[in-house]
């Protein structure tokens, strides 16, 4: 989607700038947000550009280097630990071939670390996008990965 | 029966996705009643009611509403916190995803009896599904002519709009959550002013936990006396419990005041798991004390667990086995306030990591006896002198445990030194 069609929706007050962000970041395959989109929100809101980059490096949802088509946060906090029995963060490293932090070649997944996904009910537990998945097994995982891998290709 | 559900009555019964089926279980009557009463009685509801804020830090509910309402500075907003980042909470989300217009309508109560015209829920930007339903309510409450102008055909008007968080746990802290409402990083603001007199852009602001709000309409419904008659003199009501870790059933249970904890792990959740002994609790969540076993008779009661000095008034219990290392549970919980620290104030910013690799020793079994009185000091000075409650709770684990499992502390510095001799040998 284009900025411009994003921008249109909000009314030029500050309070909307976390909401445009996001709404923008989402829309786009690479899920991150470059120098030139923050100035141009910056100058839409009528804010300093020093500001809307204050306010994208304090929010973690918030990337200026390019990611993958899906992100995949994993949870590591205590509920999940603790019910952990595959050790999700390494399964996933070993699944995708890279580490925490990093985009997969074909620039499909991203993995990073989230803190609890208050889902600690169905732990251990990740999101993918806007999407979560609970009670994890291996199997499943590798059937998770599958699935967005095939929506891929399709 | 163990559980008592009050606003919890309408899950399983009803489809979150339906107004109608909540008006067909009476939904809305309470606020739409409200208009025929007065806002003296409203108070006095709520008063007598001795409803305390369910997010965690138990403040008198009706002190906050009384402020608001005193106020003449317009307009007045009314925050539903809805940023559940704490880990082991999900009450929240369990409550949005099923009975939204329970937390609607609980807002439109606060805002008639505050005389405030609109309404923020700031809901974490990870819940996606319930910002979905929350929206989709919302809209439906609009149809209905709930939200808007002239609500419920009388000369009063509130509107809801919802705010999404970015993925930072202190924006749950209130003045950091204004400063996200505003477009701003989520950096908490020095008090007073307090958000009743000066919050929201600069306006006076009332803030409360979504199961605060949910709570309300059932006040209206049954009357403050008869509220404040269940649960404990010093905690009113009901509590919902998020329930984790090594237990069978995990799950969302809402109990009255002055349950046991051994009760709640046994009866509803099941108990630990097979061939598997309770260890020890996290209670209220990161920011809340570990406790051993044998104190789990200690009844839910916000009084009671005020001397652990820390918010676990929240209702989390997150249980551990003994499979569970408490250092490994201690590294996470420093590591999670470690990387949620906004970085605004050195203690939290700097101690946080300090007593992160100090407990990574404890863990590592090369801890001396001075690191445990350097951890003591870390934990201490973390504590006391922290600008908001995410720094001054961020030792609460540590500082309980050094208390309750200090025989643990003092067998890894043991089996340090018999590991060296062993190696001189
Ligand atoms: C670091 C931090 C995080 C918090 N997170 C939340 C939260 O997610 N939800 C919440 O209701 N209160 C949270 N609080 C407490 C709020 O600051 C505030 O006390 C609460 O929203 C008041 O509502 P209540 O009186 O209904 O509990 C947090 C506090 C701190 C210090
Ligand atoms: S205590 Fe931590 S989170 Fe709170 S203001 Fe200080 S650095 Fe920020
Ligand atoms: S600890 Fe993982 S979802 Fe809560």
């Amino acid at each position: 989607m284009e900025l411009e069609k994003v921008l249109e929706r909000f009314p030029k007050e500050q309070t909307y700038l976390i909401e445009i962000l996001l709404d923008y970041q989402k829309s786009k395959p690479t899920q991150h947000l470059t120098e030139n989109e923050l100035k141009e929100v910056a100058n839409y809101l009528d804010v300093p550009e020093s500001h809307v980059f204050s306010v994208v490096s304090f929010y973690s949802f918030f990337s200026m280097e390019p990611r993958g088509k899906y992100i995949i946060q994993y949870c590591r906090d205590v509920p999940c630990h603790i019910s952990d029995l595959i050790n999700v963060k390494e399964t996933l490293e070993t699944l995708l071939d890279i580490k925490t932090g990093e985009t997969t070649e074909d620039q499909l997944f991203t993995l990073e670390y989230s803190s609890c996904l208050g889902q600690c009910d169905g732990a251990p537990a990740i999101r993918i996008n806007d999407k979560i998945y609970r009670n994890l097994t291996k199997n499943k995982l590798q059937m998770v990965l599958a699935e967005y891998r095939g929506d891929h290709h399709a | 029966m163990l559980e008592k559900k009050l606003i919890t009555k309408h899950i399983g019964v009803i489809d979150p996705k339906s107004i109608f089926e909540y008006l067909r279980l009476d939904g809305y009557k309470q606020a739409e009643r409200m208009f025929d009463m007065s806002r003296m009685d409203i108070h006095d509801a709520f008063e007598t009611s001795k409803l305390r804020g369910r997010g965690g830090a138990g403040f008198p509910v009706s002190i906050k509403l009384m402020a608001m309402a005193k106020e003449s500075t317009q307009p007045k907003y009314i925050i539903c916190n809805a940023d559940e980042g704490e880990p082991g909470n999900f009450k929240d989300r369990y409550l949005m995803e099923n009975n939204p217009h329970i937390i609607i309508e609980g807002m439109i109560i606060a805002a008639y009896a505050t005389g405030a015209s609109k309404g923020y829920i700031y809901i974490r930007g990870e819940y996606d599904k319930s910002i979905d339903v929350m929206k989709e309510a919302l809209q439906q409450a609009r149809q209905k002519r709930f939200l808007g102008e002239n609500i419920f055909n009388k000369r009063f008007d509130f509107d809801i709009e919802i705010r999404r968080g970015a993925g930072s746990y202190v924006c749950g802290e209130e003045f950091a959550l204004l400063e996200s409402i505003e477009g701003k990083a989520g950096r908490t603001r020095v008090k007073p002013p307090f958000p009743t007199s000066k919050g929201l852009f600069g306006k006076p602001t009332l803030i409360n936990n979504v199961e605060t709000f949910a709570t309300l309409p059932t006040i209206l419904e049954i009357g403050g006396e008869a509220f404040a008659k269940i649960g404990t003199p010093s905690s009113t009501g009901t509590k919902l419990i998020s329930l984790s870790g090594n237990v069978k059933n995990k799950g969302v249970f809402e109990v009255p005041f002055g349950v046991p904890m051994r009760t709640i792990i046994n009866e509803l959740g099941g108990g630990p798991l097979e061939g598997r002994k309770i260890k020890m609790i996290q209670l209220g969540g990161a920011c809340g004390p570990v406790i051993p076993e044998y104190m789990l008779d200690m009844v839910i009661d916000f009084d009671r667990f005020e001397e652990f000095e820390s918010k676990t008034g929240a209702g989390a219990i997150i249980v551990m086995d003994d499979r569970q290392d408490i250092f490994d549970v201690l590294k996470r919980v420093s590591d999670f306030f470690q990387h949620e620290s906004c970085g605004k104030c050195t203690p939290c910013r700097e101690g946080n990591l300090h007593m992160l690799k100090t407990l990574h020793k404890f863990f590592e079994k090369t801890a001396t006896e001075k690191d445990l009185s350097l951890l003591e000091t870390q934990a201490r000075v973390i504590h006391q002198t922290s600008l908001c409650g995410l720094g001054q709770t961020a030792p609460t684990a540590v500082i309980s445990s050094l208390h309750y499992f200090r025989f643990s502390f003092l067998k890894r510095i043991e089996d340090r030194l018999e590991e060296a001799n062993y190696a001189e040998n």
